[in-house]
């Protein structure tokens, strides 16, 4: 028996006020020494108890651990109500809490006497760290209130972000605070101490050490953590014979194998856009989030899409449509297959295989090809050729002729170490570790992160092979008690990233010092100090590792300060990869077998706002609608209207895939602009344990994937199962030509010959009325200090949705769940709309729409057609021409909402907001209401902002100037926007930004011809075609 | 004149009560219906069944204050639904009453006498009724009474440019001066009751209620010049109410809400499906009780005839509402219309053409206009249309606006359903109470059509 246990315990229950009843002390002791004497017969190991109730297995505690939730939860009967019973168990998890009394900290608490330095209650902190994703850091700048983080926004002083993030990032905060976390360590279902998992682990390490640890594997994601690499490099140096396995289902082993065949080593492949006039994406989504260096990407590439400067020039050959061929000015959808034979055809167009190679590509994208070989051509080394991750290895490889041939490396390319600290091919990785274990050849597997139960290659069968008591010892540590969690003994709660001291590179290999934001929530252990305490450290602390690692990195003497500086920048002066001169040969790029073109292509790709499936059981990610199609809370099976029509499916029908054998049903949603005979899945839905929001959601995909064929498969089966399935898009009519045969201009656009002809032409396809025409007598907004107004470039937007989770987060917005989202009632407040559009009639045949995304946000009418129709004057118009949203006045007519014709006013139909689960009152800003039942709310330019701005500018005796103090005042939106596509400011101020972007010939009004005179106006987006192609 | 022309114009002129009437056998009949006939089976069934359909709407109201008006199917962009197609549905059956009562007296129309009283009651429930809708449906009706005008310690005001507040002023003037005009029209009936009744309960319930009217000269002049004022406030009322209801969606920017049209044309829509309540109610009740000699053809073919041109007006409406789509160049009004005749709803447009303009044209046809059982299906079909007209204007308009991006569409849930029928039940419970209770037909005024009433001189 574990006295020290008792003792910690005894503490506790002083503090406990729901004893029930004392325990007689003489049947306790009875209790034990009939125990010690049945357990000792029956146990091998040390038992441990929580409580002499525990102990002397009391009926009241039997019943608490086995009910889980306290009485009366169970007892709810509303079967039907998806909401009701998430509130009750987010009750129940505060009623635990207070029963339980196990989470009460034993610390002191007392007021301030003196107030720490620094900290002013109500004035945000700020602090420098890094998220990890796929390995790659996403470096942020996390905003804490007393300790709180409550907000993330990317760090503007590090080169890979200067300060936009991507959703990933954003949504890490609901991450963080997610009450579904592991909150314990687990031991086949009990919940146990630390010490009790180092305990169990000590025999089988000690055991191993004797075999020098030949059956040890360890099995990691990606990991580009130099403290960390350092330290497995040391575990294994102590069990030589241990082995180190790396899997994430996202992986890069198509580029590690691509650099392999052009180079013969391992590097990382980084472009740098802005030098880029002619950008030719083969199948890459380098706009959007999940590809590494994206917000970076994304702001390069936006600035060179100014009209009035050196515009770029986009092409993008892509087997799915994404959000960057949204933005290309000219999009070719083919197969994936066929994307190595335009690449090869590419190649020889440039001379690669030297110049009598000849293309035999015909048709329209035989024209395509060779117009753009030419465009290329003209551009040496100004160009750059980008390939989508889940290309084979050979189309990198061409990749990587096509840029040394067109002069591109050391200008636009480069090529550096990689990222991965351990660049191994993953599936090969995973293989091997599958077959030591049916092997019988580990004893001890460590699964640091991951969920290879659910998404490891298929036909490996992970779970089978782990089980079946192949390996007799398995630890899982994580941040969720997932699939894999669930099928090993010992399962350790991970910290957070926003909870533990780390460190991560981002895509250029700059280091970032991960710092926590807060002492984790359910005392879980950082992989740092996790690896370190199974390296046989017993004092570990997170902080001391890294800053020992970077004390060993760093040389001078001025350690502290440099120490100082890194932590408070958030990256690490000098580590970023230097290019490396590689040579590219063209010699033994395989040809991959023709595929047979007429059999159908099945393309698996990590989901838009769930990734692998790591995300979810994030409500935010769930309920952001997927950029192209707007769909939220589920995958669905992406296929072009041809296909569909000749499968005889519509949307929401159900079809069974099959694949080697092996069969998966989903609904189809026919997505124009599809290739055709071909079919797209994501992943990462279908989770069977992902919590209370993941679980159950969408399909699961894996099954279809084998370690052979991950990303790309052909000969998919398709039939009709006759179900339908509800699928929740947020956006269900996406053209902007009325089904009436009529085009209304809400997203403009042009080409650079139009734009340039008449600059004006956005303004043309409008007619705004002239100001002043309103019964009312106009408010001279012009002698205000400030008049707010914002102005969205179309031509900057890439659709990356960042806007919508940054305002999420900002403003407290709800999820409302699935059902909800299905009917229309999602609460975002910044929308992007997607819309589609044929140019002409061979686009209609070739299913090429056009495609445009539009940002709308609350437009902050002049004369605001919400403001009249309020019966009790709950929306109103500040001076500063903002349409100000009184919650406590509203009492929920939706009249100011029928009245928008912009359709931006959201509406608590339920108390959609959770008002009881602990963890989320953390999470909320301060500053901003949380709204209740039956109030309309929307979007208010983040007033909480300008407010606190201007006292500060008040305090210094100026005014808001973003002139003189460039980025003082940003909405949300704006601020993580990493194309600094949307600008907020003062429109009063004539040398505003915003009020330059209004100036331009681009601005226009949305539905201007209503007179309702917002205060948001678009910049008309302008296309850059090759006037070649363009007929 | 031709005698055949003149015979055809007799038999329109049927006398508006049958020949051989006395004083004491009319009021002996009207009041036989509460005083000494008992309630029959069927009364009960129809009651039993009414009050449980009320129940079922307080059921499905308490129900909507625990969890939020999310249980219907009002969304965005449609964030009016079922209570606003119904409050203003209800409105307009509301509007019969006053139109007989006000206008028809003003205008010496004494067939009116007949059914004004019932014609006033049914007023008066359809008003309560749709008074319900627009106090549910905000999203925190524990506030709806911010919608007042009440001195708030806070000097807060409602916005007195909203038409919201402007149907707070219309709806409730309209319920006072219903009430009132109602209560005074039932004093002097009320006072015979009084006399005629052999219950001691009743007698001093009937008794506080006449007020202490004895019928003496003084108080009939008193009467018919209070009665005669009240008329003359009620007679704007008739048309005022439903301008400003109409303004709910004329003030509005949303295509297809946005005409000038619509105050005249949501007048004569309320006076149709005002009448065609009336006569769902007139033909069983005369029925039922026996009252055709009250109650005559006369009456029938007066009502038709009211349908018949409201119907008119509002088939005009639809035309102009049609052309100005097409003439006025506007996209959004011209897709409106597109999607009206197109749209995922069309059905329930086809459905409003033919219930509203179709149908109702066999009116022309005398042998239809006085045949009770046509008249209670053209009725019921003219309800349904002046329902479908109200769910087009506020749900199809909604779901298709300016941003196409944001169309949506509205699909009521039970809820929706258990409300608005619930208030037909509370409707009809109410009439069944009021038949039992009160005379239906106006006793004194019914006298005064009987051929002893004449003054000679």
């Amino acid at each position: 028996m574990k006295i020290e246990e008792q003792d910690g315990r005894a503490k506790r229950e002083d503090v406990c006020p729901s004893q029930k009843g004392k325990l007689d002390l003489n049947s306790v002791r009875a209790r034990i020494d009939q125990a010690t004497a049945h357990d000792e017969a029956e146990k091998t190991g040390p038992e441990y108890w929580r409580s002499l109730e525990e102990f002397a297995r009391s009926d009241d505690f039997q019943e608490a651990l086995h009910r889980e939730f306290p009485k009366g939860a169970s007892e709810w009967l509303d079967s039907v109500s998806r909401r009701g019973f998430l509130k009750v168990m987010g009750a129940s998890l505060g009623l635990a809490g207070m029963t339980g009394c196990v989470k009460l900290p034993l610390e002191p608490i007392v007021p301030y006497v003196r107030q720490p330095e620094e900290v002013i209650p109500g004035r945000p902190m700020f602090y420098a760290t890094a998220m990890t994703l796929g390995g790659y850091a996403n470096p942020l700048l996390v905003e804490s209130h007393l300790g709180r983080p409550t907000k993330i926004e990317g760090n503007d002083q590090h080169p890979a972000s200067l300060g936009g993030t991507d959703i990933f990032a954003q949504a890490s905060l609901l991450g963080l605070y997610d009450p579904d976390r592991s909150q314990s360590v687990i031991s086949m279902g009990d919940l146990r101490s630390w010490q009790g998992f180092l305990t169990a682990i000590r025999g089988p390490l000690s055991a191993q050490k004797a075999l020098q640890g030949a059956g040890i594997r360890i099995l990691t994601p990606t990991i580009s953590s130099p403290t960390l690499a350092d330290q497995l490099r040391n575990f294994l140096k102590i069990y030589p014979q241990g082995k180190w396995h790396v899997y994430e289902p996202v992986n890069r082993d198509n580029v590690l194998e691509g650099a392999k065949l052009a180079f013969g080593q391992p590097v990382e492949t980084r472009y740098d856009f802005s030098k880029a006039d002619v950008i030719v994406s083969l199948d890459a989504d380098f706009l959007y989030a999940g590809f590494p260096g994206n917000v970076k990407y994304i702001r390069d590439f936006a600035k060179r899409r100014n009209p009035d400067g050196n515009m770029n020039r986009l092409y993008v050959i892509e087997s799915a449509p994404t959000s960057t061929g949204a933005k290309a000015d000219h999009r070719l959808p083919v197969k994936a297959a066929a994307v190595d034979a335009f690449g090869r055809f590419l190649g020889s167009g440039v001379g690669v295989f030297g110049q009598n190679a000849q293309p035999d590509m015909v048709g329209e994208s035989g024209d395509f090809y060779a117009h753009l070989a030419k465009d290329l051509m003209t551009h040496q080394g100004s160009s750059a050729v980008i390939v989508g991750d889940h290309q084979p290895a050979s189309v990198h490889a061409l990749a990587h002729l096509l840029n040394t041939k067109l002069g591109n490396v050391g200008k636009t390319v480069f090529y550096t170490d990689p990222i991965d600290a351990n660049p191994v091919n993953q599936t090969e990785s995973i293989k091997d570790l599958v077959a030591d274990m049916r092997g019988g050849k580990v004893d001890l597997l460590i699964i640091l992160g991951g969920n290879p139960v659910y998404d490891a290659p298929s036909d490996l069968n992970f779970a089978d092979a782990m089980t079946s008591s192949k390996v007799p010892l398995r630890v899982h540590y994580g941040l969720y008690q997932n699939e894999t969690a669930e099928l090993c003994q010992w399962h350790v709660n991970a910290t957070h990233e926003l909870e533990s001291w780390g460190d991560a590179r981002a895509y250029d290999g700059t280091a970032s010092i991960i710092q926590p934001l807060i002492a984790p929530l359910y005392n879980g252990k950082s992989a740092i100090e996790f690896v370190a305490l199974l390296s046989g450290q017993t004092e570990v602390n997170g902080y001391d590792i890294v800053r020992a690692f970077w004390q060993k990195q760093h040389r001078g003497a001025d350690f502290e300060q440099f120490w100082r500086k890194s932590l408070h920048d958030g990256w690490i002066e000098g580590t970023t990869y230097q290019p490396k001169t590689v040579t590219a040969k063209a010699q033994g790029i395989p040809i991959p077998s023709a595929a047979d073109s007429n059999a159908i292509e099945l393309n698996i790709r990590r989901d838009p706002t769930i990734y692998d499936g790591q995300f979810s059981n994030n409500g935010w990610l769930q309920e952001l609608p997927k950029p192209m199609n707007k769909l939220t809370w589920d995958n669905a099976v992406l296929m072009g209207p041809k296909m569909a029509d000749r499968l005889g499916v519509k949307t929401i029908d159900v079809v069974e895939l099959e694949l080697y054998g092996k069969k998966v049903t989903g609904p189809v949603w026919v997505q124009v602009g599809h290739p055709d005979n071909s079919v797209t899945v994501s992943l990462g839905y279908g989770r069977k344990r992902a919590g209370r929001v993941g679980t159950g959601q969408g399909f699961d995909a894996y099954p279809l994937r084998t370690s052979a064929n991950p990303w790309i498969a052909t000969g998919v089966q398709i039939r009709k199962t006759g179900d339908k399935y509800v699928l929740a898009s947020t956006q269900g009519y996406q053209w902007m030509d009325t089904p009436d045969g009529n085009h209304r201009p809400l997203a403009r656009e042009g080409t650079l010959e139009e734009y340039r002809k008449d600059p004006n032409f956005a303004k043309e396809q409008g007619e705004d009325p002239a100001p002043g025409l309103t019964l009312y007598k106009p408010y001279p907004y012009k002698e205000e200090d400030y008049a707010w107004g914002m102005a969205i470039d179309l031509n900057s937007c890439v659709g990356c949705n960042n806007c919508m989770l940054a305002c999420q987060s900002e403003n407290n917005i709800a999820v409302v769940g699935k059902e909800q989202c299905a009917i229309g009632r999602h609460m975002h407040w910044i929308r992007i709309d997607t819309y589609y559009h044929y140019p002409d009639e061979a686009a209609r045949d070739r299913d090429n729409p056009k495609a445009y995304f539009q940002p709308v946000p609350c437009q902050q009418c002049e004369n605001a057609p919400c403001e009249v129709v309020c019966p009790v004057g709950a929306t109103v118009h500040s001076s500063e021409g903002l349409n100000d949203m009184t919650y406590n006045r509203c009492v929920g007519t939706r009249y100011c909402s029928n009245n928008c014709p912009y359709k931006v006013r959201r509406f608590n139909f339920f108390l959609f907001q959770d008002w009881e689960t602990p963890q989320y009152k953390m999470m909320r800003n301060p500053d901003v209401s949380v709204r209740s039942r039956g109030v309309m709310e929307k979007c208010t330019y983040c007033v909480q902002r300008i407010n606190e701005r201007r006292i500060d500018a008040e305090r210094e005796d100026r005014k808001i100037n973003d002139a003189a103090h460039p980025n003082e005042l940003q909405t949300a939106c704006q601020q993580s926007c990493p194309a600094e596509a949307i600008i907020f400011g003062n429109i009063n101020d004539p040398n505003s930004k915003v009020s330059k972007l209004k100036s331009q010939a681009r601005n226009y009004s949305l539905l201007g011809e209503l007179n309702t005179r917002p205060r948001t106006t678009y910049l008309a987006e302008v296309r850059n075609p090759n006037p070649e192609l363009e007929r | 004149m031709s005698e055949q022309y003149k015979s055809a114009i007799d038999a329109d002129r049927a006398p508006v009560i049958e020949p051989g009437y006395t004083f004491g056998t009319v009021t002996e009949k009207i009041s036989a219906i509460v005083l000494t006939r008992p309630a029959s089976n069927g009364w009960f069934l129809g009651f039993g069944i009414a009050f449980m359909l009320t129940m079922m709407m307080l059921y499905a109201i308490g129900y909507l204050f625990l969890k939020g008006i999310g249980i219907w199917g009002t969304t965005i962009p449609i964030g009016w639904g079922f209570p606003i197609v119904n409050f203003v549905w209800w409105i307009g059956i509301g509007h019969a009453g006053t139109l007989i009562s006000a206008i028809l007296l003003l205008l010496r129309q004494s067939w009116r006498n007949s059914i004004n009283r019932f014609a006033e009651a049914m007023t008066l429930f359809a008003v309560a009724a749709a008074g319900i809708f627009p106090a549910i449906h905000v999203g925190r009706p524990w506030l709806a009474y911010w919608l007042f005008p009440y001195p708030s310690t806070m000097g807060v005001w409602p916005q007195f440019r909203s038409p919201l507040m402007w149907d707070v002023f219309a709806v409730s003037t309209y319920a006072t001066i219903s009430a009132l005009f109602w209560f005074v029209g039932l004093i002097p009936d009320l006072a015979t009751l009084r006399d005629r009744t052999d219950n001691r309960a009743l007698k001093i319930v009937y008794g506080m209620l006449s007020l202490g009217w004895r019928g003496s000269a003084r108080h009939w002049h008193r009467y018919e010049t209070m009665y005669l004022l009240l008329a003359g406030l009620a007679t704007p009322l008739v048309l005022s109410v439903h301008t400003v209801v109409s303004f709910d969606f004329a003030i509005g920017i949303v295509p297809g809400w946005h005409t000038t049209i619509f105050p005249p044309y949501f007048v004569a829509g309320a006076i149709y499906s005002g009448f065609a309540m009336v006569l769902m109610l007139a033909i069983p009740i005369r029925k039922i009780y026996g009252l055709e000699d009250f109650i005559t053809e006369r009456h029938l073919q007066n009502s038709a005839k009211v349908m018949l041109a409201t119907g008119l007006i509002v088939a005009y409406g639809y035309g102009i509402e049609a052309f100005m789509g097409w003439y006025s160049g506007d996209r959004y009004d011209a897709f409106t219309l597109w999607n009206r005749l197109h749209g995922p709803y069309s059905p329930c447009y086809f459905a409003l053409l033919t219930c509203n303009i179709f149908v109702p044209q066999v009116l022309w046809i005398r042998k239809l206009r006085t045949s009770p059982v046509a008249l209670f299906f053209i009725s019921f079909v003219i309800l349904v249309g002046m329902w479908l007209e109200r769910f087009i204007i506020v749900v199809v308009s909604l779901s298709r606006d300016f941003l196409t991006s944001s169309w949506g569409m509205y699909y009521p849930t039970r809820w929706d359903w258990m409300t608005y029928i619930g208030t037909i039940g509370m409707f009809l419970a109410a009439m069944f109470l009021f038949l039992r209770l009160l005379p239906a037909i106006s006793i004194f005024e019914m006298r005064t059509l009987l051929p002893e009433a004449e003054v000679k001189e």
